[in-house]
């Protein structure tokens, strides 16, 4: 058994409604959505029109034109993420053994609106299968194969530990700290830079999830078109962004005198082998996936007082999301205050896990819930407290944040008060 | 407490040299160059997977669902659990999982869609866009079809990413997993792909099959690229000889990771973090460098790369020339295959007490074994990859 215990030691968000922990913290705490039509690029052919877009200019966030050049979206967003969580984790780079410090870093979709708008290009429009490479621009391989997101972050910091990008969808950014947690608890590393990042407002990807439905069409009403349990939600609003969190080995952190926002101390991952996008109503396996990761933290359910819910705001995960909870947690699944920032920063695929694991660490510090926005009118299948509208103060000691993707992938993470 | 411990019971190979084990170790061992001509694009050279009948695998509905990429993964996973005489079905599901390495995802399926909607709208894309090009699409389709449902993964990093598989693989074991698919495919070679492959400097730009790809030789000129991989099945010990699985291959007995933190796209001139990651994985496995029987090496294909790996094997091995293989050189580098079908490889000399060769090509720095080579009690195996962008992992395989 493993006595290595992990904490996390330094944030960077950046979300749709701001750029920056302090920023997102404070919209979140608003509830004040961040869903507006999309300015990316032309969305009127389109069935969903609005996405949760992040106002973010790299070269303003401080990168230089070579890594705006080499980079998508997707990267500059980690990049600037990274500075942020290292500067607030006090780590000194200088001193730091970085042979002991790795990347783990989740993105869902990778570079995918680099390869898109690249393609359009070199097929004249889509018209040549056979497209022309000479008139791609350099770099594309680093598109298209993203473990080149977990490259630029190691060459940044001199990171020469265990690294690379984990791609599970969207768990990925619940999955990619978990990976992080492991190899430190295996001793493999005492630092690691994780989190998750994408950019996936592109046509491509409003057109796949529009083929699907999975997306809300609410066009006439951004503000109000992202509401998780509510009974007239229609889908989920695509969103972008990226948060990093700087984790270490507690006892590494303890000699650093690092500030530390809290251990993470129970991760699980499951899968339901039912259907790629399909959920069954019985939400077993995301319930399996809960309570492993509360044994893993060797915590009863009633020690939850926070969950940071995967709340997307389709009619189907939303019920089978109260169904695992109420399987997981029993009777205290009606008791803790349970929220989606989705409501207000969208669904930002893989980034989102590691956004809101970002979130639940400013819970544990600050003593405050974010509010589910648009909780109005509760669906009667969503039936738990999903603190609708308002934050409220809440001391809470332990926090659970649960993730469902495609792939039928069901993480969990608990987060406890700082050791 | 007697502590689990991860071996190899399963090889699913679908690559340039074959599909199955048998028809792959044959043309393996008889050095056969499966790399050729392909079409008239930017890349004039790739390993193909030839005699590749989709339908033998996957069911239509599925395959309209799906990429090539993880065609290859679903072929593979079902080589790999008939090889073992594994039944996921009589297994509690939450003790089973699958973790991929994934490098480039679905490439025709995602130009096809992206081709689909830019030449005709939005309602031309297929409903299964969302499902069929995503990096984690093989993992979960194996977890859908065998009914895999404990901690599922997806790692990228490039063409190390098979190796971190594995470890994954082997730490789930250790962990109380009773068995995991790994390994990793890839279908680089439909247009778009190759020409973002074409930006790489490293890519050899030869026609010629037999001089193309040509590691560690004085004029290496690249590597030629590659689709396939493999996937393997990895389970407890104890469990494996307990229900009699027909061949224990190999044990993991050691893994690591490093990066070089030096470049995204120019290869370090620094080999310490690549000498790094195989002492590491040789001290983890509670061997040494003596030990090691042979080496299959990330052998790029290029100058300032081979010189770098003969300098970190320099490095870990002193002045013992161990031997080295480069068994690529058959079929070209196949990203997050590539070092699957390594850690393939190595099982099979383990099992067998034979080294796969090289081919087309010579060192006068390594003992590069360029036939193949029977060694008395070849005990232990170092597995090394190198990823763009400065990944470097190993993993040590030892007979069981």
């Amino acid at each position: 058994m493993s006595s290595r215990r992990v904490v996390v030691t330094g944030l960077g968000v950046i979300a749709p409604g701001g750029v920056g922990r302090e920023e997102f913290w404070n919209r979140i705490v608003d509830g004040k959505p961040a869903v507006r039509r999309i300015t990316a690029f032309d969305p009127s052919p389109f069935r969903s029109q609005i996405a949760a877009e992040v106002d973010f200019d790299p070269a303003a966030a401080g990168l230089t034109p070579r890594e705006i050049r080499r980079t998508d979206r997707f990267v500059q967003m980690a990049l600037v993420c990274a500075d942020e969580a290292l500067a607030d984790s006090g780590l000194d780079l200088e001193t730091a053994d970085r042979d002991r410090m790795g990347v783990s870093l989740g993105s869902a979709v990778g570079a995918t609106i680099t390869l898109e708008d690249e393609y359009v290009v070199a097929s004249d429009h889509g018209r040549d299968w056979e497209v022309d490479h000479r008139h791609l621009r350099p770099f594309l391989y680093q598109a298209l194969v993203p473990s080149s997101a977990a490259s630029e972050l190691a060459v940044r910091y001199g990171a020469h530990g265990p690294a690379a990008v984990v791609s599970t969808g969207c768990t990925s950014g619940i999955d990619a700290i978990g990976r992080a947690f492991q190899l430190i608890q295996d001793g493999e590393a005492d630092i690691m830079i994780t989190g998750a990042a994408d950019a996936p407002i592109s046509p491509i990807t409003v057109a796949c999830f529009d083929a699907i439905r999975a997306t809300t069409p609410s066009n006439d009403d951004p503000e109000g078109a992202s509401r998780p349990f509510d009974a007239d939600r229609k889908g989920f609003v695509l969103g972008e962004g990226a948060a990093v969190l700087v984790v270490e080995e507690l006892e590494h952190a303890r000699r650093r005198g690092a500030t530390i926002y809290c251990e993470v101390s129970g991760y699980a991952a499951r899968a339901n082998g039912f259907h790629m996008t399909g959920l069954r109503p019985d939400g077993h396996e995301l319930a399996e996936a809960i309570s492993a990761a509360l044994g893993q933290a060797r915590l009863d359910p009633e020690a939850i007082g926070y969950i940071s819910a995967h709340g997307s705001g389709t009619k189907q995960n939303d019920r089978h999301e109260t169904a695992a909870y109420k399987r997981a947690l029993g009777e205290h699944a009606r008791r803790v205050p349970i929220s989606s920032i989705k409501s207000v920063v969208g669904h930002s695929l893989g980034a989102i896990g590691s956004i809101e694991m970002a979130a639940c660490a400013l819970v544990l510090k600050r003593g405050v819930v974010p509010p589910t926005a648009n909780l109005a009118t509760p669906d009667p299948e969503c039936d738990l407290d999903y603190t609708p509208l308002v934050a409220r103060e809440v001391r809470a000691g332990h926090v659970l944040s649960a993730g469902s993707g495609f792939g039928g992938f069901q993480s969990a993470m608990v987060f406890s008060g700082a050791a | 407490m007697s502590a689990r411990r991860a071996v190899i019971t399963g090889l699913g190979v679908v690559a340039p040299t074959g599909v199955g084990v048998t028809d792959h170790w044959e043309a393996s061992l008889a050095g056969e160059n499966r790399i050729a001509a392909v079409g008239s694009g930017p890349v004039p050279l790739a390993g193909q997977v030839r005699g590749f009948d989709d339908s033998e695998f996957v069911d239509s509905k599925l395959r309209v669902q799906t990429d090539r990429w993880t065609w290859f993964a679903l072929a593979g996973a079902h080589l790999a659990l008939a090889d073992a005489a594994f039944d996921p079905s009589m297994e509690n599901p939450y003790d089973l999982s699958v973790v991929t390495a994934s490098g480039s995802g679905g490439n025709a399926f995602g130009q096809r869609e992206i081709q689909a909607l830019w030449n005709q709208g939005p309602k031309a894309v297929s409903a299964y866009q969302s499902i069929g090009w995503f990096y984690a699409a093989s993992s979960g389709q194996l977890s859908i079809k065998h009914q895999l449902k404990g901690a599922c993964g997806v790692l990228v990093a490039d063409a190390a990413g098979a190796i971190d598989a594995l470890a994954e693989a082997a730490r789930l074991v250790r962990g109380g997993t009773e068995a995991v698919v790994t390994g990793g495919t890839e279908a680089p070679l439909s247009p778009y792909a190759l020409a973002c492959q074409s930006s790489e400097t490293a890519l050899s730009g030869g026609a010629d099959p037999d001089r193309a790809y040509r590691p560690f030789s004085p004029d290496a000129a690249g590597y030629v690229p590659a689709e396939g991989g493999a996937i393997l099945l990895v389970e407890e010990r104890d469990s494996a000889y307990g229900r009699g699985a027909p061949t224990v291959y190999a044990e993991i007995a050691g893994t690591a990771s490093t990066h070089d933190a030096h470049h995204v796209t120019d290869p370090s001139p620094d080999h310490r973090q690549y000498a790094r990651a195989m002492r590491e994985a040789i001290a983890r496995a509670g061997l040494a460098p003596a030990d090691i029987g042979v080496v299959f090496a990330d052998g790029a294909g290029s100058r300032d790369r081979d010189e770098a790996e003969v300098a970190a094997l320099r490095e870990v091995f002193g002045a013992r020339r161990v031997p080295v293989t480069v068994p690529k050189t058959m079929t070209g580098r196949l990203c997050s295959g590539g070092a699957a079908l390594d850690l393939a490889w190595a099982a099979l000399a383990l099992a067998d007490g034979v080294i796969p060769p090289t081919i087309n090509t010579t060192s006068t720095d390594l003992d590069l074994v360029t036939e193949p080579r029977l060694v008395r009690g070849l005990s232990a195996a170092l597995v090394t990859a190198r990823g763009a962008g400065g990944f470097n992992s190993a993993a040590v395989l030892t007979r069981p």
